[in-house]
């Protein structure tokens, strides 16, 4: 998290002002979305994205859910900044978060049962989502609360694009499918296509942000590191 | 107030948790019914599916309510129990086969040497379910669990009026790799199971999961079903679950009352 507070600092496009401009908001909302993509830049949160991405549609879910909780955890720490004793910040930055977790695995038991049944615990693991944290105690401790949410969202979008992009190249490759939809017949049902087993299990999502940050460093090289 | 000082914090963290549990007890308490509904609904579709009954397009209740009929049975003894001979506090529609089997008054540990199916407890009653039709008994659905590689799977399998052939299999639990192990929900595997044979001549268990593809040629293909590719101990998981639950420690001594009191059936 040391890094996350450091990162920040350096950041440029930080706003200090109470007032919001259009072109900061869109730079909060997307500047994580590929620039400074909170698993392919600041490499945050990786472990739920080996565990989820198995399909798809557990990938959105999960997704739906971590922007839920970012969004709200950003709002509700930046707007009690003010009051949060530095000696308990962590606590109450886990406090919040937590409840916002159980509330968003009680709305998806009630109304996404099957999915839920397929996200287990890994909804619950969203608190130690080290971005979620991160942006708590590196963006919404020291900025405005509308600025906070935009930044939760935006660090949402770029967790997502990342969780949905894996979970789009596990399903397809390693079961044919999308949405639990056939795409590729598979050989086993009298198609032509042999399903990849390795994209069905976790060391794959490595492989693939490996590519997704190969590429969009590619298409970005400013996000190289220098030697 | 200071905003480090000693009260300062300890009323920030009262009050945070204060609201904190009034968020997190309210939509507990607003979504439990929905929960409770989901997951007893979630348990009518697996039977149905495993009775064949299953369509998407009709209402699950309703076929569950017209065509099925619970059965509390007595598992040591295969003995069936009247609704006024229920135990207190098991009811059809709250039971739930993991929280009676770790229950010190429903349940028991199965000797390890007996424990095929790596089950460890196992409820004292269950209810099975008998699928009617015209008043006459269509199949009978068995709940059945076990290990796998890294999860116990719950699940159903029926066996038509015969009480020998299976017509269905269906895990509404597990957590196995998706596309290995997960391959217990594919449509395909499960189509494999309908007109299997649960019991050689002499009235032993013979089903069983074997590693590989069935040939079709073989004496004991009636008996046997395709392993899960890539998925060996799931699938050795598989074939102890079935001998296991339809053997004598099993639904053996109740398949038996079943055939000799037809009537009662």
């Amino acid at each position: 998290m040391a890094e996350v507070i450091e990162r920040e600092e350096q950041a440029p496009e930080v706003p200090s002002s109470p007032s919001l401009t259009a072109k900061e908001a869109k730079s909060l909302l997307f500047t994580p979305v590929f620039d400074d993509n909170p698993i392919g830049r600041q490499v945050l949160g990786v472990c739920s994205a080996l565990a989820v991405t198995t399909k798809l549609e557990t990938s959105i879910v999960m997704s739906m859910a971590v922007i839920f909780v970012m969004a709200l955890s950003n709002i509700s720490v930046s707007l009690i900044r003010n009051h949060i004793p530095s000696s308990v910040r962590i606590i109450v930055q886990m406090t919040i978060i937590a409840a916002l977790v159980i509330i968003a695995d009680e709305a998806i038991q009630a109304f996404a049962y099957n999915i839920s049944k397929q996200l287990s615990i890994f909804v619950g693991l969203i608190i130690t989502n080290c971005i979620i944290m991160g942006r708590a105690e590196g963006f919404a401790m020291k900025n405005p609360p509308t600025h906070s949410l935009l930044d939760g969202l935006g660090n949402g979008f770029g967790y997502s694009t990342i969780l949905i992009v894996v979970g789009f190249f596990r399903e397809l490759l390693g079961s044919g499918k999308l949405l639990g939809v056939d795409v590729l017949p598979l050989i086993t049902e009298g198609g032509w296509y042999m399903p990849n087993g390795l994209m069905l299990l976790s060391p794959s999502a490595f492989f693939l942000i490996g590519f997704f940050i190969w590429v969009v460093r590619a298409w970005k090289p400013e996000q190289v590191e220098e030697d | 107030m200071q905003n480090d000082s000693i009260q300062k914090t300890i009323f920030v963290a009262v009050a945070l948790c204060l609201v904190c549990s009034l968020f997190v007890s309210l939509a507990a308490v607003s979504l439990h019914d929905i929960q409770k509904e989901n997951k007893r609904l979630d348990k009518v579709k697996n039977i149905l599916i495993a009775g064949g009954l299953y369509d998407p397009s009709v209402d699950i209740q309703s076929v569950y309510e017209n065509k099925v009929v619970p059965l509390l049975i007595k598992l040591d003894t295969g003995q069936i129990l009247n609704s006024e001979e229920y135990p207190n506090g098991i009811d059809v529609d709250t039971y739930d086969i993991k929280k009676m089997a770790a229950d010190p008054t429903f349940g028991h540990p199965v000797d390890s040497d007996r424990d095929i199916a790596n089950i460890r407890n196992r409820p004292k009653y269950i209810f099975v379910y008998k699928v009617m039709e015209d008043d006459k008994l269509q199949r009978i659905i068995l709940p059945i669990y076990g290990y796998g590689l890294w999860s116990t799977l719950y699940g159903f399998v029926s066996l038509g009026s015969d009480l020998q052939s299976i017509q269905g299999i269906t895990f509404y639990e597990h957590g196995e790799t998706p596309g290995l192990g997960g391959e217990v929900d594919n449509a395909r595997w499960k189509g494999l199971w309908p007109g299997k044979q649960a019991y050689d001549d002499a009235g032993d268990v013979a089903i069983s999961v074997i590693k590989g593809q069935v040939n079709p040629k073989s004496a004991k293909a009636k008996y046997q079903v395709d392993g899960l590719s890539g998925a060996t101990i799931t699938t050795r998981g598989l074939d102890s679950m079935l001998k296991y639950w339809l053997g004598n420690e099993g639904y053996g001594r109740f398949l038996d009352t079943l055939k000799q009191g037809g009537a009662r059936g």
